[in-house]
């Protein structure tokens, strides 16, 4: 072959490979899902990654629990708050109120002053200051208590001068006793394994749902179903119950293995736990049929699906601590069911919330219920028709 | 006749986005009777179709099937009518006996195996009644889903375009069996774009841009359209179509093997049209077809169309 008909067979190749991309560009560009796969998705991760997730996480709640209200208290605030990892919530002085605090989840820390602290300070005689922390996530509570024992100390040693700088010589002028609550070995698993229950779920419930009626649209099977005597909301109840049996097998088999595999303690209600997951499961059911009513076609509804469940991984404080993100990260993680749903696992299974510790995160959870289930009826309907 | 029609809509109109895709239509078919929906692709074939089956509610318009009012009676409709939709619409990854049985449930048939049993032995599948639907070849797939839009004997049968992509072996015992159901009663409403399955209906209907343009028996149709149509018999008579589609007084004229159809309102001028190709090209009248009829009606409302756009 001469070199004048290789060019022309070379130049022919070229023309065709361009023939086949400019059809893939401009495929891509009408098809909304790549569209925002392309600009959004990174988007998103960059903003979730490099400004929302911080695995050190500062200005965590405290409240302290002063049973003697001395001048010490003040200088003890002041050195916490100095430190940057915590931010004094709130100063509290009914006993056993710092307790019911940090279940609730309201605070991460409660240092307990003891009755005749100041007294005993005074005296030498090395009163005992307790911190207890809620260490369900060992991640978020680490590096904050590796920071509070010196805090403590440089604060009282500064208030300790004159006669009573001898008490501070030697050794740390108070006994500075540790209670890491509901996860005291600090077993990372023992936060994870709760957190992926809920991811689990998210993850398959949406997904399938999202995917289960737009197959039906795009196959044209749809069609065929609604000019039978099935009505379109039997259509849609028929489609959800399998999916919440489903659920509920996922459910059983995480728990088993949560307990036996990574014995995971459980210190709450079974029934709670098992309701709260059925309103989880229901809630992210009415969100995969409100994508599928969305999506014209089953890779659109597969991109809703991940553009949902990157931010539940992200910011649910599943995988990195919740307090550690800052404020608009946090606001957009209330809005997602996850959030409050891994709160409830983890409040139920860790701390042993009952119903009326549950009832706030379960509440917000039956409201995201109500509005989607009613979006998803109304779009439902009108794809329909 | 004395009974009541199986159809009877009056006005009916659909608009998609302001776009009208169907115009007022009137339509009646007595029971019993096979009509035959014809038209261009885009004219509203199914939409109609889907109005009178009460997948969709009509924008304008009354009618009532089975005696039933179309607006209030959706559900009652549906439970007496089997609709074959022109995609395949059952499920791949079911087997024939299960999509049969759905089916079966779905319209809460009693005797449901022995029904299944039935129609499997009618339709020849029997001995396949494992093999999933999905890996079925076309015309199959056709025969089952016309099995399960009958499963449930309905008094009316919705077809749209069952045939197409059907070799004719197929189409022919398709037609068969259709015109079996019509012998029993079953009233039959198919949209086609078939001439030779148009022929086969006892009355047709054609549709163009969303408009009921025809109406009546084949012979009714042809004679109303007023055409007249002369073939021309010669060497390279097929080729002149071109030349003389263009000449007054020919409304088309189309190439049928080595011979040509030209066809005209008028019969002196489509005459004379034709007579400077005499020495060579032998003109002789005959019957205009129904597709000369439907190419006409398509090119007279497609000028309307544009016209009134």
């Amino acid at each position: 072959m001469n070199n004048a008909a290789k060019i022309s067979r070379f130049a022919m190749t070229v023309a065709r490979i361009r023939a086949m991309i400019f059809k893939e560009i401009r495929q891509a560009i009408r098809d909304p899902g790549t569209v925002a796969m392309m600009f959004i998705m990174p988007i998103m991760q960059l903003m979730i990654f490099g400004y929302a997730i911080n695995s050190d996480p500062r200005h965590l709640p405290l409240a302290i629990e002063a049973n003697d209200n001395s001048e010490y208290t003040r200088s003890i605030t002041a050195a916490l708050t100095n430190t940057g990892y915590f931010r004094v919530h709130k100063i509290v002085s009914d006993y056993g109120e710092g307790d019911r605090l940090i279940k609730d989840g309201e605070v991460q820390f409660v240092v307990t002053i003891p009755p005749d602290f100041s007294r005993d300070l005074v005296r030498g005689k090395r009163p005992q200051l307790l911190v207890t922390a809620d260490a369900s996530d060992p991640a978020a509570t680490g590096p904050a208590l590796g920071a509070i024992g010196d805090a403590i100390n440089s604060a009282l040693r500064h208030d300790l001068i004159g006669p009573m700088a001898s008490r501070t010589a030697s050794q740390s002028p108070v006994d500075l006793v540790i209670h890491k609550s509901y996860n005291p070995e600090g077993i990372t698993s023992h936060n994870t394994v709760p957190g992926l229950l809920a991811i689990i779920l998210s993850m398959t419930m949406v997904m399938q749902t999202a995917m289960s009626v737009t197959r039906e649209v795009e196959q044209g099977t749809m069609e065929n179903l609604l000019a039978t005597p099935l009505r379109p909301v039997e259509v849609m109840v028929g489609k959800i119950v399998p999916y919440l049996i489903m659920g509920a097998v996922q459910m059983t088999v995480v728990l088993l293995f949560s307990s036996f595999v990574f014995h995971v303690p459980f210190t709450g209600s079974l029934p709670l736990l098992v309701g709260v997951t059925l309103l989880f499961i229901a809630v992210s059911l009415a969100l995969g049929f409100t994508f599928s009513t969305i999506a014209g076609n089953q890779l659109f509804a597969m991109q809703l699906s991940f553009f949902y469940m990157l931010p539940s991984i992200l910011l649910s404080g599943f995988a990195f601590p919740f307090r550690g993100m800052p404020r608009w990260a946090q606001l957009l993680a209330e809005c997602l069911p996850t959030t409050h749903y891994i709160r409830l696992v983890r409040g139920i299974m860790l701390k042993g919330w009952d119903i009326s510790m549950a009832a706030p995160q379960a509440g917000v959870l039956t409201v995201m219920l109500l509005v989607l289930v009613f979006i998803a009826v109304r779009r439902y309907q009108d794809t329909i028709a | 006749m004395s009974e009541a029609p199986a159809i009877a809509v009056r006005g009916l109109t659909k608009r998609f986005g302001g776009r009208t895709v169907v115009d007022h239509v009137d339509l009646i078919v007595q029971p019993g009777r096979i009509c035959g929906f014809l038209g261009p692709n885009g004219s509203g074939k199914t939409t109609t179709l889907r109005m009178i089956c009460g997948l969709i509610i009509p924008d304008e318009g009354e009618g009532e099937v089975l005696g039933l009012n179309l607006r209030s009676r959706r559900n009652a409709i549906k439970g007496q009518i089997g609709y074959m939709t022109q995609k395949f619409g059952l499920f791949g990854d079911l087997t024939i006996r299960e999509n049969l049985q759905f089916i079966g449930r779905v319209y809460g048939l009693d005797r449901l195996e022995s029904r299944v049993d039935a129609a499997l032995e009618k339709l020849g599948l029997a001995s396949r009644a494992d093999q999933m639907a999905g890996k079925l070849s076309g015309g199959w797939k056709q025969r089952l889903a016309l099995a399960a839009a009958v499963l449930h004997e309905p008094r009316i049968l919705l077809l749209d375009e069952p045939t197409a992509g059907v070799d004719p072996q197929a189409r022919r015992d398709f037609w068969d069996q259709i015109h079996g159901l019509a012998r029993d009663g079953m009233t039959v409403l198919v949209s086609t774009h078939y001439m030779d399955e148009a022929e086969r209906c006892h009355e047709i209907a054609y549709i163009a841009y969303g408009v009921m343009l025809a109406r009546g028996t084949t012979a009714e149709v042809i004679a109303a359209s007023g055409l007249h149509a002369l073939q021309g018999e010669g060497p390279g008579a097929d080729r002149l179509a071109a030349e003389i589609e263009g000449r007054p007084g020919v409304a088309m004229a189309a190439p049928f093997g080595t011979t040509l159809h030209v066809c005209g309102l008028d019969p002196e001028a489509l005459r004379e049209a034709v007579r400077p190709w005499d020495d060579r090209v032998r003109w002789h009248e005959t019957a205009p077809t129904l597709e000369d009829v439907f190419i006409n009606l398509m090119r007279t409302a497609e000028d309307n169309s544009v016209i009134s756009a």
